[in-house]
């Protein structure tokens, strides 16, 4: 066993932070990286490899950062991932590769995403500028969604030489990696946008405000405009409310929204024009990775912030780290309680939200301990708006406009392990069709079913 | 980028482009809309689709100035460009259903007899739909209620495809009064029937004429032009009680059942970033809200 302690990573002091966008992690430098790596045990069976969704040869990279390089370990890397600065941002590590890593059962796991950002940033900051030459076999691929299922599909394709080009119904491209994730929790200009040139330059073109399905249709990209295939990867789609009274009073919004409107509108800038609410008090309801970027982002606009979750903290499904953070920029943890009603001023705007307190019951079918209502137990929190982070239901849109596209109970499309849907030459993966997930399970769908195309085309 | 190939000012605050968006006027239907953005720094501005013409690839919006965006929308001229110009949105109107089945044309004997409603910047909006049951061989009529006699637009353009009645609230042109009375009118002193009204203009307006239908229990169709962002169903902004549940005007939308959406909270909604400062009161002379 080694002795050296997990290297610390360095951060922006949490009390400034909290009153900016800019991002929170600041990296590794090469002296850090090199420190971290030399932990690596360079196991001969590697636990992290298997429990990464796009098993990335993780000791690989990290040896060869060490005795060849960057660009070596960059280039390990990318024959598995298109998007290792983002994923090495926003990844759950320690539910996949760092909770597999022998050290973490005596001490501290490698901080694989760590130095798969430091490599992936590396790689930005030296990639070659010039477009890759790739030999074009002639067939060619329709992408829907730009988001990281769309991009991962679309730059495997490219590799092999198809003529990829992806639609995007919003006017910039990334899809939850813009509209979505926050800027302090990863850099829209700096490295997503840098992310999307890389895929560009293997030749992968793009176009925006086209909503499939409305501005055109599968059918007519397979019958009329030649496309030997589609993959759809639409993303999540229609934001959910609890169904509670009072969720149409005036400040209570999505948390798709509130992101939307910071991230992509970037209205906490003056410089643009889409406005946000400014609130002094936001309650944020729900524990995954949404509420805590939109309880954060309230928080940097200058509200008092509060998460109000049903279930205790170990059950929030949040990446520890963002939960880590959010505690460390002040925002309040309502654990074990549950809205019941917003309460509205005379002129329908938010005054507060009532809630009750939870306690937890046996396991439920998602294997954690299931919520149960104190009876009588109601009491009030003030504040002046509420913000909805309860996941997703899928968007009807392609499904009703696409002829023999299934979709299943949840109204998720139906695709196999391949991406195959039961319609032929139509793939599809990511929350398009397992409902609200993570950047790399999204990437991984999108990595399997660019295989499925290659392998169903050239049998052609 | 999306250019704009012709550019009419209908009157003061109102103007009329023809933008080139080939792929939207292919899948253009009567009743959906589109979303623009003008620059980098610009909101998405959800607009009702005015005409679209497939063989030329245009697309025609019509915008009032109501606020800071909508006066960047009105400030292009021809030959500019659009940085965005996504549609068409929503559901096509009802109307486009009741032909879908039909395979082409109605006999005018035994088609529904058609009301619209128009009120101020909500004109243009009817016209392709009037247009459209005029194409399907369906005269309808329609009301269009201005302040004044110089607020009318699209009136000629209606003409040729409707019967064209006009009010003004000050007695300048045609019916002295707002539309609710001159569909009171129609139904009572001429007593003419329909089977269908269609109901677009401002929010208060809708309601008012909504009510007006409802009490001669005629079915009404109303266009609701609530607060998006994306206008894909993404943020849920839009979201509207329509007979007790939540909808989403973007994807379920524009147009719905008139007598069961909640109007009252409509409106409150839709003004929602009124005091914002990013929409600057001085440049919003917008009356249609009380």
């Amino acid at each position: 066993m080694n002795k050296i302690d997990r290297v610390k990573v360095r951060e922006q002091d949490p009390k400034i932070r909290a009153t900016n966008f800019e991002e929170v992690c600041l990296g590794y430098d090469r002296e850090e990286a090199l420190l971290e790596a030399s932990r690596c045990l360079n196991c001969k069976r590697p636990r992290c490899v298997g429990a990464c969704p796009v098993h990335i040869d993780i000791p690989g990279f990290i040896h060869a950062l060490i005795n060849e390089g960057e660009a070596a370990a960059a280039t390990i890397i990318s024959k598995d991932s298109s998007l290792p600065s983002v994923c090495g941002r926003v990844c759950p590590q320690e539910t996949q590769c760092e909770g597999s890593c022998v050290l973490g059962i005596k001490s501290e796991p490698v901080a694989i995403g760590k130095l798969e950002r430091y490599v992936g940033d590396w790689k930005i900051q030296h990639a070659s500028q010039e477009p890759e030459h790739i030999e074009r076999n002639g067939k060619k691929v329709a992408i829907i969604g730009s988001g990281p299922a769309g991009l991962a599909c679309a730059s495997d394709l490219a590799k092999w030489g198809y003529e990829v080009k992806v639609f995007e119904a919003l006017h910039q491209l990334g899809g939850v990696l813009v509209y979505g994730i926050p800027e302090f929790r990863l850099p829209k200009e700096k490295i997503v946008a840098k992310e999307i040139e890389a895929v560009k330059r293997l030749g992968v073109e793009f176009v925006n405000d086209v909503i499939v399905g409305r501005t055109t249709t599968i059918d007519h990209l397979l019958d009329e405009e030649g496309f030997d295939a589609v993959f759809v990867g639409s993303g999540a789609g229609l934001p959910r409310f609890m169904g509670i009274e009072g969720e149409n009073l005036n400040g209570v919004f999505s948390a798709n929204e509130f992101l939307t409107r910071v991230n992509l509108m970037h209205a906490y800038d003056d410089r643009y024009d889409t406005p946000v609410f400014q609130a002094k008090k936001v309650v944020v309801v729900g524990g995954g990775n949404v509420a805590m970027d939109a309880v954060r982002t309230a928080k940097r606009l200058g509200a008092e912030s509060v998460i109000v979750y049903r279930r205790s903290e170990t059950e929030l499904p949040a990446r520890r780290e963002e939960v880590h953070h959010a505690k460390e920029e002040g925002i309040e943890f309502r654990m074990l309680t549950n809205p019941v009603r917003v309460l509205g001023d005379e002129k329908g705007w938010v005054r507060g939200i009532e809630c009750v307190e939870m306690e937890l019951g046996e396991p439920d079918e998602s294997g954690r301990r299931s919520p149960i209502e104190k009876k009588g137990s109601n009491f009030e929190i003030e504040c002046d708006a509420v913000i909805m982070a309860l996941g997703t239901s899928p968007n009807p849109l392609i499904k009703t406009t696409t002829k023999g596209l299934d979709t299943n109970r949840k109204g998720c499309l139906v695709a196999d392990e391949s991406g195959a849907t039961t319609r032929p030459r139509v793939f599809a993966g990511g929350d398009a069709v397992t409902g609200a997930a993570t950047v790399i399970l999204a990437m991984g769908a999108g990595r399997r079913a660019a295989q499925a195309i290659h392998t169903s085309l050239q049998s052609e | 980028m999306f250019k704009i190939v012709s550019k009419r000012q209908l009157s003061p605050a109102i103007t009329e482009m023809k933008v080139l968006a080939p792929r939207v006027a292919e899948s253009a239907l009567p009743g959906q809309f589109v979303i623009v953005r003008t620059d980098e720094f610009g909101e998405r501005i959800p607009l009702t689709i005015c005409d679209y013409d497939p063989e030329a690839g245009t697309v025609t919006i019509v915008t009032q100035t109501i606020g800071n965006s909508t006066a960047k929308i009105n400030q292009l001229n021809e030959g500019d460009y659009f940085l965005d110009f996504a549609g068409p949105l929503g559901q096509p109107s009802d109307l486009v259903e009741l032909f879908s089945s039909e395979n082409g044309k109605r006999k005018t004997e035994s088609g529904p007899r058609v009301l619209f409603v128009a009120g101020g910047v909500g004109t243009a909006p009817v016209y392709p739909q009037a247009k459209y049951l005029h194409d399907h061989g369906i005269t309808p009529d329609v009301i269009i209620g201005a302040k004044t006699a110089d607020l009318f637009t699209y009136v000629e353009e209606m003409k040729k495809v409707s019967n064209v009645y006009l009010c003004t609230d000050d007695g300048s042109a045609g019916f002295h009064g707002m539309v609710p009375a001159l569909m009171e009118d129609l139904l009572v002193r001429q007593g003419k029937k329909y089977d269908h009204c269609v109901i677009i203009g401002p929010m208060i307006m809708m309601k008012f004429a909504t009510q007006k239908a409802k009490e001669h229990n005629l079915p009404a169709v109303v266009s609701l032009n609530a607060l998006m962002v994306d206008g894909t169903g993404m943020c849920g902004a839009c979201r509207v009680t329509v007979g007790g549940k939540t909808r989403f005007t973007c994807v379920e939308g524009p147009e719905f059942d008139g007598w069961q959406v909640d109007f009252d909270e409509a409106m409150r909604r839709h003004s929602m970033y009124r005091n914002n400062p990013k929409n600057d009161p001085h440049t919003h002379p917008c009356t249609c809200l009380p």
